[in-house]
């Protein structure tokens, strides 16, 4: 215990609790988590609306255009502006949260589920089908992930599911590898010879044993590559290749800004720096998480 | 170490042909029909029907990825489906664009990177190490293409300085046009980079081999640069080569932005166009550049490391230094 903590918090604490308290006294990582707390608000939020009004809000607020208001600059009423269409920006960048996050995240917990079995498989049995599980691994790292995207995106057609396919297949390796070793540093441990002793089979170790005991690294993980899957989907869509418009993907409305950046440089500006407050959140609060569940940060 | 460099090369001989299978395979089920995407929507049945005899199409799987492959090592990547050319010459008329730009991009990254890594690990907790790690946080949350947006609206529209996007012809408007692209592609890296050397720097000083280093007399400099640079130095080298896939493809988007003609921009247009051999080609070439760049990679930490080139020689290597 660190010696300048009063002494109503020596008292004997539960794992999770200690990692809590280690994590609420970094302040970064809590304003991280508000931030990303902040984004899930206005990502319901606007779900909520759209249910409530039947998507009449979103067909007249956010797809519908009023080339009137073409460019218009930031201003009371539209508060960062409005793009090519008329549209208002602050609105739009709303509406555009849930995308960013939910496949963000999506696509980071797929690819848990999907590569955390094999290098959980390869890590417990070692030999062969660890070398067998992980070269094949070794190949997927081959291709550079946003590459591999996008050649997946190029085979399947560009639409939101296949998005996610492709960046969720794209992480598999990176999950194996995390798994692998987590698995292997503690499937040696005296709990698990005596699981084994009292008879249970591989598939209960794994999963009863070893499974909770290693998945706070893979947990840290998703929390510190959600930033990076929300950077690569609003890419794919900056590039045509993810979320298509006229949805209000953050990186879809990016797109146009290009073209319009010498008379409309809000376009440019506030959706991205949407996107860059997420990531940084996301960083942050996986910063936070990394350190209150490191055992050998603890002391 | 001739035996470890020999053993490394040829670990990368299985994965290179698995990669290849794999993008291959991903690419066969591109949609759309080869012999109606190159002829177009009015041809017969029957030029149809004899054009894909001739690109193979019929074949089975293997038998196509199997004739691929022995073209591949030919140096020949088929023809594009867009204009008939070579797909080897359309790559490799736009690789060194590409080449130049990624290691113009790590160059200002290592450059401006490791230097302020050192620093801020020396003045740790002042208000320049604050400033700095404040800055390179927000660097490495931000998208390439944003910032490429904000340096264009700065410095192309306000200022003037330097063009918008396309790569110069003249020598001199080559390195003009190189500089926004490079602060785009580097930046990120540079910032990731300076984290990492921090961290390592810090981790390295606390050390007992420098205490000792310095007991035994030796002289301030020699324990900065021997004892603890080249110790430090593995992480940096570890997170520059991993990162290198992350480049490669943020060097897609790089290109996109700023027209740079290079394989990235060359990959968006083929997908565009549904050119699949062309996307099937810029994709192996990248990955093949990747997995070179990760063994060079491999090679220097047993250069930086003598423990890790002792493990090669005793055991076959089950990943150990390709982590």
């Amino acid at each position: 215990m660190n010696p300048k903590t009063s002494p109503a918090t020596s008292r004997a604490r539960t794992p999770f609790e200690q990692s809590l308290k280690q994590f609420l006294k970094n302040k970064m990582a809590v304003a991280g988590l508000v931030t990303v707390l902040l984004l899930f608000g206005v990502a319901l939020a606007t779900i909520v609306v759209d249910l409530a009004t039947d998507n009449a809000f979103y067909n007249n607020h956010i797809i519908e255009q009023d080339l009137m208001h073409r460019l218009a600059k930031p201003s009371m009423k539209h508060l960062f502006g409005c793009d090519e269409f008329g549209r208002d920006l602050f609105l739009r960048i709303l509406w555009g949260t849930k995308y960013s996050l939910f496949i963000g995240i999506g696509a980071i917990i797929l690819s848990l589920l999907l590569g955390a079995p094999f290098g959980m498989i390869a890590g417990y049995y070692g030999g062969r089908i660890d070398n067998l599980i992980m070269r094949f691994m070794d190949i997927i790292l081959a291709v550079p992930f946003m590459l591999l995207a996008m050649a997946i995106v190029a085979a399947l057609g560009t639409s939101t599911p296949n998005l996610l396919i492709a960046l969720s297949v794209s992480g598999i390796a990176r999950f194996a590898r995390i798994a692998r070793a987590s698995v292997m540093t503690v499937k040696d441990n005296e709990f698990v010879e005596a699981a084994r002793a009292i008879g249970a089979g591989d598939a209960e170790i794994l999963l009863k044993y070893i499974l909770p005991n290693a998945l706070s690294p893979n947990l840290v993980q998703v929390s510190l590559g959600v930033g990076n899957s929300i950077l690569m989907v609003a890419g794919l869509s900056y590039l045509g290749l993810g979320v298509q418009p006229p949805h209000p993907e953050w990186g879809t409305i990016l797109t146009s800004a290009k073209i319009y950046m010498r008379d409309a440089w809000h376009i440019s500006v506030f959706p991205g720096a949407f996107l860059v407050v997420a990531v940084i959140a996301f960083n942050l609060f996986g910063d936070g998480l990394r350190d209150a569940l490191d055992p050998k940060l603890k002391k | 170490m001739w035996r470890y460099i020999l053993k490394r090369c040829f670990m990368t001989i299985p994965v290179l042909i698995g990669a290849t299978f794999m993008v291959f395979t991903i690419m066969h089920f591109a949609p759309g029909d080869p012999a109606r995407i190159i002829l177009g929507a009015d041809a017969t049945e029957a030029a149809l029907e004899s054009l894909r005899y001739e690109l193979g199409i019929n074949d089975p799987f293997l038998v196509r990825y199997g004739k691929y492959m022995v073209n591949l090592v030919h140096g020949d990547m088929g023809t594009s489906y867009r204009n008939g050319q070579s797909v080897t010459t359309l790559i490799m008329g736009r690789l060194n664009n590409t080449i130049s730009l990624a290691m113009a991009g790590i160059l200002f990254a290592i450059v401006v990177g490791i230097p302020v890594g050192i620093i801020s690990a020396i003045k740790q907790y002042s208000s320049l190490d604050n400033v700095t790690m404040f800055i390179t946080l927000f660097l490495t949350a931000m998208p390439t293409f944003w910032l490429a947006l904000i340096l264009v609206i700065v410095f192309s529209v306000n200022l003037g300085w330097f063009p918008a996007s396309g790569m110069g012809r003249t020598l001199g408007a080559f390195w003009v046009s190189l500089i926004l692209p490079t602060l785009t592609l580097g930046s990120g890296f540079a910032a990731l980079i300076a984290r990492t050397t921090r961290a390592s720097v810090l981790d390295v000083v606390r050390q007992d081999y420098i205490d000792m280093a310095r007991a035994k007399g030796l002289s301030e400099n020699a324990v900065i640069w021997r004892h603890m640079l080249k110790n430090a130095l593995i992480p940096i080298v570890t997170v520059i080569g991993l990162n290198f896939g992350v480049l490669l493809g943020g060097s897609v988007l790089t290109e996109s932005i700023f027209s740079w003609p290079g394989v990235g921009r060359f990959v968006v247009e083929s997908i565009s166009f549904k050119d699949t051999p062309a996307v099937l080609g810029c994709v192996v070439t990248l990955a093949i550049l990747f997995t070179f760049v990760n063994l060079i990679v491999d090679l220097l930490y047993a250069f930086l490391d003598p423990r890790i080139k002792s493990q090669y020689r005793s055991v076959w290597p089950r990943g150990g230094a390709s982590k």
